[in-house]
């Protein structure tokens, strides 16, 4: 039999080299006479060591990796088929720490699995959820997803369970799923890799929750960033409408759940559950007042779930194991995993899934090994553009929702973006102020011309900083002072968290990076 | 020179088409508009009359969805589109240097294309690819781990075809 061989074709394992990696090994097997079946499966996440190269062997699967075009003929010498030994062979897969230590739930096939495969899904426990979930009543499943603890993993960490139950009390015939695939904060990607990765694990999230709630609709808002999980999205739903398990009577029941895709437009306020309404409305991506809760009247005026990719594809493992199994894991009122990112400057970059918990020391060390150019880590930002700047000191603080609110932080999506000691956190204080300022939807003023005036105002801190003498102090003490002052107006006058929330970078570059801009020896 | 503004019928045609088959969709603009986008490299103000009259809009209304979002382009762009990714990530991995160089080897700034009319320059805010910073994409192909020689060679590669 054809000895199976796994090159991923995940966005960035190809940004690295996979297909040229696959198509090398290919041809060096044609060459050699050697049948081989070449899978094209998802990324395990270890991203610096992609092309990430698997080998199937009776122990279990064998990794070889990075993999790039001129190692291969090598490997076919070192009989690389056959666990041969050869300096990129890493052993066994699963025996690796970095994903042994892991607590992958959401992500537990992801790698695994060839992404648009449907036996492959079924074959690793998938559907599981959705057939429990069609012997229950709505409100059991809703039960079900309330007790597992799951918070939005969008950014805003409201209870999912609590959300479905207002779209499960409408009494309207027409009802909406809205799959909030906009993934646009910096140094997250999460959303991209279950979509890439294990489509179906979305499908089954969102079917469930249009049985759970009645709704036979929904759409995933996908940003237009992202080409190839447009491109596999598209080809899992063909293939589980074939298969029965979209359409009408979804495996034989009495529902029908259908789902399309929905491309984004590249603007970043289109995140915003109700901008992103609007969008797929056809409109501009302006934010609307709340009330009335997308819940309540969402798409095209009905009863709504917006709810994040990560927090959809999360639910069939609650419904196939139960939601004590998945509330088992967590700390405080953080319950489950976290998909974690690890992003920016950092040796060890890729997704680490997590039971809440762990500190951001063990993550930028144990699993990130410290910067990528190996100088001190200065500091990092987590939870993408509207999250806050940690400095070292904060480093040891638990990833929790509350614990990351008591120092003024916040988790968002889970994106961890590392910095070395050259970074200047008054220029990226500034990009705060700039991206909100291309990015704003136009709605409030705080934050549509907010933003541009801060951008200036950091301008002259920075060109005042090394002013000593009398009036220059002054100056830039007065400058400093407008920055918190409108941040202040920022916080309070804005409708959603685009203006509301990037004083957050701000003021905490400012609070824990003075010397950047020139507040210590004044 | 490549840029053409005025419409010929044969395009209006397609524009017809591309109007026919999504026009029943709820909410149809954006579906509309990738569709003609997709078609035609970007979105020509001549669309808006056609598209204002089927879908029930005004002509400014359909001109502030189309200016409203970054992807959409109002004017044609060059055979390939660079985008150079400019958020935190990609600064933590040296970006900022990176778009600098770029913009220099190709002899322009963002929002322009080269003269040959090859390459389109944009910035864009994450490509999804942090693991891997820097990273831009060129048309619907990302990469990571950019250097500006890397860039070049991926701009030669395609401009060779
Ligand atoms: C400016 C802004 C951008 C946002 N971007 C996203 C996004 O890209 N993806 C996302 O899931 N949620 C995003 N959110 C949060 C959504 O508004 C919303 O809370 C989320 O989609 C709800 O899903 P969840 O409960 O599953 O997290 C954003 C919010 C704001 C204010
Ligand atoms: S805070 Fe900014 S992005 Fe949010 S609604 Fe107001 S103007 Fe729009
Ligand atoms: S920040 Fe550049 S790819 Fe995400």
């Amino acid at each position: 039999m054809a000895i199976k061989v796994y090159v991923p074709r995940d966005s960035s394992a190809l940004s690295l080299g996979a297909d040229r990696t696959a198509k090398a090994i290919q041809a060096e097997a044609a060459k050699r006479g050697i049948e081989i079946e070449l899978i094209r499966n998802g990324s395990r996440g270890l991203f610096w060591l992609e092309p990430f190269v698997e080998v199937a062997t009776d122990k279990g699967r064998v990794a070889f990796a990075p993999v790039q075009p001129k190692d291969v003929a090598s490997l076919f010498d070192a009989d690389f088929l056959n666990n041969g030994a050869h300096a990129l062979n890493l052993g066994l897969t699963e025996e690796l720490a970095w994903l042994k230590k892991q607590q992958r739930l959401t992500f537990a096939r992801v790698g695994i699995t060839d992404p648009v495969s449907l036996e492959d899904y079924l074959a690793h426990d998938g559907y599981k959820g959705l057939k429990n979930a069609l012997n229950m009543t709505g409100a059991e499943i809703v039960k079900s997803v309330t007790d597992s603890g799951l918070r939005g993993r969008g950014g805003a960490a409201f209870p999912t369970g609590i959300k479905w139950n207002t779209v499960l009390g409408c009494q309207v015939e027409q009802k909406y799923i809205v799959c909030n695939a906009d993934e646009g904060d910096s140094g997250t990607y999460s959303d991209r890799m279950i979509m890439e990765n294990d489509p179906f694990v979305l499908i089954e999230g969102m079917t469930i929750a249009g049985v759970a709630v009645g709704a036979n609709m929904g759409y995933i808002y996908l940003r237009s960033e992202y080409p190839h999980a447009l491109k596999v999205l598209n080809e899992a739903i063909a293939k589980a409408e074939a298969a029965g398990y979209l359409g009408d009577k979804i495996c034989g029941s009495s529902h029908t759940f259908n789902l399309e895709v929905r491309r984004a437009a590249g603007a970043y306020i289109c995140g915003e559950e109700t901008s992103l309404l609007e969008s797929l409305e056809g409109k501009r991506g302006q934010v609307r007042f709340k009330p009335p809760l997308p819940a309540i009247e969402g798409l095209f005026g009905k009863p709504t779930v917006v709810n994040n990719v990560i927090s959809l594809a999360t639910i069939p493992i609650i419904l196939d194991k139960g939601a004590q199994y998945y509330a088992d894991y967590g700390m405080g009122r953080s319950r489950g995993t976290l998909p974690i990112q690890l992003a920016g400057n950092i040796k060890h970059g890729g997704l680490v899934e997590l039971a809440f918990g762990a500190t951001l020391r063990e993550l930028l060390y144990d699993f990130g090994g410290g910067s990528f150019t190996g100088k001190p880590i200065r500091a990092v930002q987590v939870g993408g553009p509207l999250g806050a700047f940690l400095p070292e000191s904060q480093f040891d603080t638990p990833l929790d929702y509350e614990e990351f609110s008591k120092i003024w932080a916040v988790l968002g999506h889970g994106g961890i973006v590392a910095f070395d000691d050259t970074v200047d956190m008054a220029k990226m204080a500034r990009y705060a102020f700039e991206f909100c300022a291309i990015e704003s939807c136009g709605k409030c003023t705080p934050c549509r011309i907010g933003s541009t005036r801060g951008v200036e105002v950091i301008d002259r801190i920075i060109a005042n900083k090394n002013a000593l003498d009398t009036n220059g102090v002054k100056e830039h003490a007065k400058q400093v002072q407008l920055v918190r002052d409108l941040s202040d107006t920022m916080i309070n006058g804005s409708l959603c968290a685009l203006g509301g929330m990037t004083p957050y970078p701000v003021l905490s570059a400012m609070n824990h990076f003075g010397e950047d801009f020139g507040l210590e020896n004044r | 020179m490549f840029v053409t503004s005025a419409l010929s019928p044969q395009e209006l045609t397609r524009i017809d088409v591309h109007i026919a088959t999504h026009k029943a969709m709820p909410g149809a603009l954006l579906p509309l508009l990738h569709a003609i986008q997709d078609d035609f490299g970007w979105v020509s103000e001549e669309c808006y009359l056609p598209i204002s009259k089927a879908l029930a809009l005004s002509v400014a209304e359909v001109h502030g969805v189309v200016t409203f979002y970054h992807h959409f382009h109002t004017h044609p762009v060059g055979k390939h589109i660079l985008q150079v990714c400019r958020a935190e990530s990609c600064q933590a991995m040296g970006s900022q240097k990176l778009e600098k160089d770029i913009k220099t080897a190709l002899g322009i700034d963002y929002h322009e294309t080269t003269k040959d009319g090859a390459v389109t320059l944009l910035p864009v805010y994450c490509l999804g690819n942090c693991a891997c910073s820097p990273a831009v994409m060129l048309d619907d192909e990302v990469y990571g781990r950019m250097t500006a020689e890397k860039v070049a060679d991926i701009v030669a590669e395609a401009r060779a075809v």
